[in-house]
């Protein structure tokens, strides 16, 4: 690594400050999603669907996709190539998992007849939904470039900062599902219990 | 993976108290803390801004101005009143 | 220009951040004489009663693409030419942390602007003003593709800078020289990085407005549309929650500037220095709270009205204390009146007009009567022209002998300073009158006998005596660019670290990193060279910066064109970024 003014490595510097910036992004979705929350003119609405069992399993596996990326790194960081490859490979999986399941709910309430512009609910929930998704997809991706490279062996401690900004964005993705799950699920139910 | 544990078991408390209609009153106030706890856990830990002190204010000010304009728009929208 | 020399095919491969500063640099020229000559058409349309210069539609398209130009266009990439020239040399660095992703900002930035004005050729620009309120944009009211250019070409110019942002403050945290800490940094510096983080956090929330916007016209979604439930009040605040911090990332750059230039023609360390910087960040976190004081007609209330005016008149106080720091630095100082300095001097006294009826502004019952009047033009003028562009006028004059090496004509400049001076004050003072007696904004004429026609008179000659001003420094410019380099390392006796290598400084900036033991290095004895030699290797070359960036130039055009052609640009896109990625970097 190059010598730093902090000593921490240029790229987990800029990975923070981009996650910060995505503070922002999200900030203004859930405030958009927020305001607009039961203003919907006409159904389907947000309590007749939302469907919390199922969006929990999804939630507990992201979660872990969150674990094996912790351990993924860890595996980098000891040079244990196998351990490198299974891991990434894992969170990747646990990624493709977690969209499968957003991408079976979307579907769902589409069939319930929530198209796109139905009504304010289904415009702030699709997209809100689908720009953490389209990180998720993103992150998959880099998941599974990094993966192919442990596998041919070019992921080696000394490239461990690859892995723990890729890391970094992981955990910030799965953050920001803790918020989403509490704000879109369980207190849009709140308001029906 | 005692992290991962606590992280799960939260999720299953949410979950939970979200089904049992005594709590309905403080539901919503007793979803931020759980969510909160579990946010904090993983930037704490997973994401090591507990030892990257260096880091921290990167992540910190700009979150907390994001929420201080959620809480705004949402005073706007007649949340608070 | 020595070492500046080599084919086109270098300049669009290079990596360097001194080249890039002026690809950026060059950009916004062009950029500013684009939106001067839509100011001019603006102008000479006003000039009498019941004009028919221009029809309603291209006055509309005018005054939206001026807005447009002048900040996005003009403000923010000449400031980010200085940002990249100046502020890797200003804190000891060979680049900017991540070389190639800066030049891939500046090709986002130069496509984006090229896509958005290339709407004029394809069926009008957007005549929407450069907030696009909603529901005008919806496509019902807006049904041209003008709202889609200015859509996706902000996307494009948007990201550039944020990326850019992104840059500059990992740049400024982790590449100064040793010694060279928080405290120790130039304003400009200082500047730079406030700025970037306004960047970063404005934008985002642009970003999604925009894309609800394009969901609600090309997808049929609600967010704007009231006959859905939709609040075509929520684009208002999105857009100046981004709106208002753009203000400061406008401004802040220049106060950087002047902050630099006044301390080195008064020969004196600036008055006061952390008080400075603790202003600077003081505007700018002050700024994410004050968004709604655009909105005082909407009628939000009479609750937020009070709490955004009251955070709006707060911030006077930091920028109050800004320019009091500046008029002591200079008080006692050994005075220098070169082109430099008179334009930072002229950015103090016009700011102070402008600062002033802003702080009526943040009064919601004035603001009542001045909203959508001639008053807020004359008032937001005095800040982007009498601030903003006389600063970077300023850092032009002071930095063109460190960028080429030699010096721009000083009676020329000060001839294009007062014609300057006189020109935007002719121009901009009327309209406070224009304004007060009831002349509304964005209107393409209005008849005779309401008591504002000479204002309008005088507002087009000043306007006149401006583009003279710019047309002397165009000419200085091209002549000075021709003159024999002669500039030394420090031709102005300054401070700061950019003035102690060569006028043009090598590829590598330093030979050997200086370390720094003063605020003001070469003044006080401030700088100690390491004995030993260093090894260190420069950045090889790169397209795969443009690569990618064309990837998504021709994305957004196929959001216009065609699915096939959203399909190719991602293609080329993903491929430049794999391209990228595994390319060796030295």
């Amino acid at each position: 690594m190059e010598r730093t003014s902090t000593g921490v490595a240029n790229e987990k510097v800029l990975m923070w400050t981009f996650i910060g910036s995505e503070c922002m992004l999200f900030g203004s979705l859930i405030a958009t999603f927020l305001a607009y929350r039961d203003r919907s003119l006409v159904g389907p609405f947000e309590e007749e669907l939302l469907n919390i069992p199922f969006i929990t399993v999804t939630t507990f596996v992201l979660l872990m996709s969150s674990l094996m990326m912790v351990l993924a790194l860890s595996a980098v960081q000891r040079g244990d190539r196998r351990g490198s490859g299974l891991f990434l490979l894992l969170t990747a999986v646990l990624g493709l998992i977690f969209l499968g399941g957003q991408v079976f709910e979307f579907s769902h309430f589409a069939h319930e007849g929530l198209g796109l512009g139905r009504n304010l609910f289904s415009g702030t929930f699709y997209l809100t939904t689908g720009f953490h998704g389209a990180h998720v997809a993103i992150g998959v991706i880099w998941l599974l470039t990094l993966w192919t490279l442990a596998l041919r062996g070019r992921l080696g401690p000394e490239k461990s900062v690859k892995v723990e900004v890729a890391g970094l964005y992981w955990h910030f993705v799965d953050v920001v599902w803790i918020v989403l799950f509490t704000v879109i699920y369980l207190m849009s139910g709140a308001a029906a219990v | 993976m005692a992290i991962a544990l606590v992280l799960g078991v939260i999720t299953a408390l949410e979950v939970m108290v979200f089904y049992v209609e005594a709590l309905a009153p403080v539901l919503v106030p007793l979803l931020l803390v759980l969510s909160g706890a579990k946010f904090v856990l993983v930037v704490g830990f997973y994401m090591h801004l507990k030892y990257d002190t260096s880091l921290r204010g990167l992540f910190v000010g700009p979150l907390a101005i994001a929420a201080a304009i959620i809480l705004a728009i949402m005073a706007l929208y007649g949340y608070f009143l | 220009m020595g070492t500046y020399s080599g084919g086109l095919w270098s300049w669009i491969t290079t990596v360097d951040h001194k080249r890039i500063g002026i690809l950026y640099f060059v950009s916004s020229l062009f950029f500013f004489l684009v939106g001067g000559i839509e100011a001019m058409l603006i102008r000479l349309q006003l000039a009498t009663p019941e004009n028919t210069l221009l029809t309603a539609q291209a006055y509309n398209q005018l005054f939206t693409m001026h807005g447009i130009t002048m900040l996005l266009f003009v403000v923010m990439p000449m400031s980010a030419a200085f940002f990249n020239f100046v502020v890797p040399l200003q804190i000891g660095a060979r680049d900017v942390a991540f070389p190639r992703l800066n030049a891939f900002s500046y090709w986002l930035f130069i496509f984006g602007a090229l896509f958005l004005n290339a709407s004029f050729f394809f069926g009008g620009a957007p005549d929407v003003g450069w907030f696009a309120y909603a529901n005008l944009t919806s496509s019902q009211y807006s049904p041209g593709h003008g709202v889609d250019f200015y859509i996706l070409g902000l996307a494009l110019a948007g990201a550039g800078s944020i990326v850019a942002a992104l840059n500059f403050i990992v740049t400024i945290i982790n590449l100064r020289a040793p010694g060279m800490t928080f405290m120790r940094l130039p304003l400009f510096t200082w500047m730079t990085f406030v700025v970037s983080f306004l960047i970063i956090l404005a934008f985002p929330p642009f970003t999604i407005s925009t894309v609800f916007l394009l969901f609600d016209r090309m997808f049929g979604t609600l967010f704007f549309e009231p006959s859905g439930g939709g609040d075509p009040r929520l684009w208002q605040h999105l857009f100046w929650i981004f709106g208002h911090p753009e203000v400061y990332i406008l401004i802040l750059p220049a106060f950087g500037i002047v902050s630099d230039v006044i301390p080195t023609f008064s020969k004196k360390p600036l008055f006061g220095y952390p008080v400075v910087v603790y202003s600077g960040v003081l505007i700018a976190f002050l700024g994410f709270g004050v968004w709604a004081h655009h909105m005082f007609s909407v009628g939000l209330g009479r609750i937020a009205n009070s709490a955004f005016s009251g955070l709006t008149m707060l911030i006077a106080i930091p920028t109050g204390v800004k320019i009091f720091n500046w008029i002591a630095t200079m008080w006692g100082g050994a005075l220098r009146f070169k082109s430099a300095m008179l334009f930072s001097i002229g950015l103090v006294a016009m700011f102070v007009i402008g600062g002033v009826s802003g702080v009526m502004h943040s009064s919601a019952p004035a603001d009542l009567q001045q909203t959508d009047t001639y008053f807020v033009v004359a008032h937001f003028h005095y800040v982007l022209f009498g601030g903003s562009i006389l600063g970077l006028f300023a850092g032009v004059y002071y930095w063109f002998p460190k960028v080429t090496g030699r010096f721009l004509n000083e009676p020329l400049g000060a001839v294009h300073f007062w014609l300057m001076f006189i020109g935007m004050n002719l121009t901009f003072f009327p309209m406070h009158y224009a304004g007060l007696h009831g002349q509304p904004r964005r209107t393409f004429t209005s008849p005779a006998g309401l008591g504002f026609e000479w204002f309008n008179v005088v507002s087009t000659i000043g306007a006149v005596i401006t583009f003279v001003a710019v047309f002397v420094f165009l000419v200085n410019f091209i002549r000075s660019l021709r003159t024999a380099p002669t500039a030394e390392a420090n031709p102005w006796e300054a401070s700061t670290l950019e003035w102690s290598i060569a006028s043009p400084p090598p590829v590598h900036n330093f030979d050997r990193t200086p370390e720094v033991r003063s605020r003001d290095p070469l003044w006080h004895d401030g700088i100690v060279l390491p004995a030993a030699e260093e090894v260190f290797h420069m950045p090889n070359p790169s397209y795969w910066p443009l690569v990618t960036a064309a990837g998504l130039l021709v994305l957004m055009t196929g959001a216009l064109v065609g699915l096939p052609l959203v399909l190719i640009g991602g293609a080329v896109a993903v491929v430049g970024i794999y391209g990228w990625s595994f390319e060796p970097i030295h």
